[in-house]
């Protein structure tokens, strides 16, 4: 089979799946009854089309980013962490167990301690599969997919009977309080000028696009990254190099889940202010979505996790002025995973054909 | 505990066990011939919806059962041509279609009945009714085993005791016919299937298709027997638990039926934390019990308890030439 040009393979291929997915997702919308032209436009509206659509959107794209950085990184070395999930929500436990200890004075010092708190919880709910992995030759997509059901009810103990306060009814902790609210971007001089009214998007968006830069660096700039992909590519080759398995796969595992688990500093401290049920809210599981879209590299992550915040933002706006049920978004998400993770070979097979016909044209 | 509790128990550990049962025993022939399927889920989920709608559209839970078969088929079929004929990555397509499943079953249910993406409460004859089994009420007088055969074991509907029977029928079939040995060759070493001649790629395509069966079915149970109709997200990690009981019976179907009812049990007891709490005289936390199936998955996984071995050629495509 010929090689697609590197250009095609970099950009097109993504944009190809993305735009089946797309057809397929106008055929559900119109099998339902709806227009789909009319979706797109509301959905365009609602997430693109003022402030504070862009807001949401860029909030959601902070969540997405982490999730898919974490999804990438093991990616890198040949790990299919489907825990980002439970390590999200525990790393929003971190989170809630860090800001509600101390009183702290300020949100910059809470922002670092509560950073801390959600990447270690994170890493350390990623150490054992990763462990077990390495050590013991465990599958790591089972054992990630055991330990989100794990997380998710420690958690429902933890909500229920351990921190809720006393007299409440909902499971949830107690609100973190106003000293650590973290400042939204109509808050940041020089984006209050855009931004204007509350909304969601808050300054963990700039930690997301520091970690993204910090994830490049570690993975092309690095002795350690270049092992990561090594080990990644060829485990035989890794290890006749000297590599260590043990170390790499345990540390790709453990920033992995830190970076997961740092996406509830944008969700918990940034937005809910407290630690309630489901914090995550499927975003550890998009972050596949994304690393996939994204095609495993962190600048394609961003994009990808932009274009997942609109697609989340402009669901939303659908399931509120249309008869179109929200739970579209997913199925978009389970069309690109499917497109860009599982038939990319049929993607791939479909441009060089193309490719070929127009090389035959130029040769005539 | 008395004896009524434990039969109680019992009961609905074997209500529990039977979609847990039919998702497992689906898996295991397609992980058999060395297709990985965590897509078990979402084949349950599509199942459920098109049982559930069809059987209150036509009134006959039957042709609702045909329908969820069907549907189950369609995702099946999709994770047969992503990951046999295009070699696409076997888990990421399960997971696809996980979520894909997850939305499509709330979109069309919203679509036919605007409920909320529910469907109505099945009723009469769109439900799977109990059976009574024979003399089920002459022996109930009799000591100890009169009420455990009345209560236990007859009174479920039809698939409790079809999916019991496809135990011993999968173990018949995988190791004592032709068309077995050929499947599990061909998720150990698929190239000595090819260089016998037989299509690797037709067998592949023929468990999968036996898994989307029986992943209807499960689906079906659910929505028609052990609830009255569809529920967005109503299979609640069924296909995962399944997946979970797949590992820990190390792919044998007699031992699939063990863990089933293992997990069915924990499932069971989860609902009845008074009676856990009578037995061990201290409180045990609701979510610890649910959490049971999965941490005894991966302590079986990390090699404790035996060693869980995968079919060699599990989840990795075929290449017939290179």
């Amino acid at each position: 089979m010929d090689r697609l040009p590197r250009w095609a393979d970099v950009a097109l291929v993504p944009l190809v799946s993305l735009a089946l997915a797309a057809i397929i997702s106008a055929l559900v919308i119109l099998s339902i009854g709806e227009n789909p032209g009319e979706a797109l436009s509301v959905m365009v509206d609602g997430a693109l089309g003022s402030p504070y659509g862009w807001g949401y959107t860029l909030y959601y794209t902070t969540s997405f980013i982490f999730t898919g950085l974490a999804v990438t990184i093991a990616f890198h070395a040949g790990l299919f962490n489907i825990g980002g999930e439970g390590q999200s929500q525990l790393g929003g436990l971190g989170v809630a167990l860090v800001l509600l200890s101390v009183p702290w004075p300020h949100w910059s010092v809470a922002l670092l301690a509560a950073s801390l708190g959600a990447a270690a919880f994170g890493a350390a709910w990623a150490a054992i599969p990763a462990w077990l992995q390495a050590r013991r030759g465990s599958h790591i997509v089972i054992t990630t997919i055991m330990f989100n059901y794990i997380a998710a009810s420690l958690l429902v103990y933890m909500l229920v009977d351990v921190l809720r306060p006393a007299g409440q009814m909902d499971s949830a902790t107690a609100r973190f309080g106003e000293a650590v609210r973290l400042p939204t971007f109509d808050q940041i001089p020089g984006l209050n000028l855009i931004f204007d009214k509350g909304m969601p998007a808050n300054i963990t968006f700039f930690i997301a696009l520091a970690a993204a830069w910090g994830v490049w660096a570690l993975l092309w700039r690095t002795r350690l990254g270049y092992e990561i992909r090594t080990f990644g590519k060829s485990e035989a080759a890794a290890r006749y190099a000297g590599i260590n398995p043990t170390r790499i796969i345990m540390i790709a595992m453990l920033l992995s889940g830190a970076l997961a688990g740092l996406m509830s500093v944008n969700n918990v401290m940034g937005e809910a202010e407290r630690l309630v049920m489901n914090s995550a809210e499927g975003a550890g599981f998009i972050g596949i979505a994304v690393a996939l879209m994204g095609r495993n590299h962190p600048i394609g992550v961003v994009l990808a996790a932009i274009l997942f915040g609109f697609l989340y933002q402009g669901g939303a706006e659908l399931g509120l002025w249309t008869k179109i049920p929200i739970e579209l978004r997913i199925v978009v998400q389970g069309l690109v995973i499917l497109f860009t993770g599982a038939l990319n070979y049929m993607v791939e097979m479909l441009l060089v054909r193309i490719f070929a016909l127009f090389r035959t044209k130029g040769a005539a | 505990m008395d004896y009524a509790t434990l039969l109680q128990l019992l009961d609905s550990t074997l209500r529990f066990a039977t979609p847990l049962l039919l998702a497992c025993l689906a898996g295991l022939y397609s992980e058999r011939a060395g297709i990985f399927d965590i897509g078990l889920e979402g084949k349950m989920l599509m199942a459920a919806m098109a049982s559930a709608s069809v059987a209150f559209l036509t009134g006959s839970v039957w042709i609702g059962l045909m329908a969820g078969i069907g549907a189950a088929l369609v995702f099946a079929a999709l994770h047969g041509i992503a990951s046999i004929t295009f070699r696409g990555n076997q888990l990421i397509s399960g997971v696809a279609l996980n979520f894909l499943a997850s939305g499509i079953s709330v979109l069309t249910a919203q679509r036919l009945f605007g409920q909320g993406g529910r469907t109505p409460a099945l009723t009469d004859g769109a439900r799977m009714h109990e059976i009574t089994l024979p003399f089920a009420d002459t022996l109930r007088g009799v000591p100890l085993i009169g009420p455990l055969y009345a209560d236990v074991i007859s009174g479920h509907s039809i698939l409790v005791y079809v999916a019991l029977l496809l135990v011993p029928a999968s173990w018949w079939l995988l190791y004592r016919t032709r068309f077995g040995l050929r499947l599990r060759a061909v998720g150990e070493n698929p190239a000595s299937v090819d260089t016998a001649g037989v299509s690797v790629t037709g067998l592949r395509f023929a468990a999968v298709a036996i898994t989307g069966v029986l992943c209807g079915l499960a689906g079906a149970y659910m929505a028609t027997a052990l609830q009255a109709g569809f529920g967005r997200e109503m299979t609640a990690g069924r296909g995962y638990i399944a997946l979970a009981a797949l590992i820990f019976a190390k792919w044998r179907p007699v031992a699939a039926l063990w863990a089933c009812l293992l997990f069915g049990f924990f499932q069971a007891i989860a609902l009845r934390p008074d009676v856990v709490e009578s037995i061990l005289t201290f409180k045990v936390p609701v979510p610890a019990l649910d959490a049971l199936p999965y941490a005894l998955t991966v302590i079986v996984l990390a090699g404790f308890i035996g060693k869980a071995i995968p079919p060699r050629a599990g989840g990795e495509p075929y290449v017939k030439e290179r």
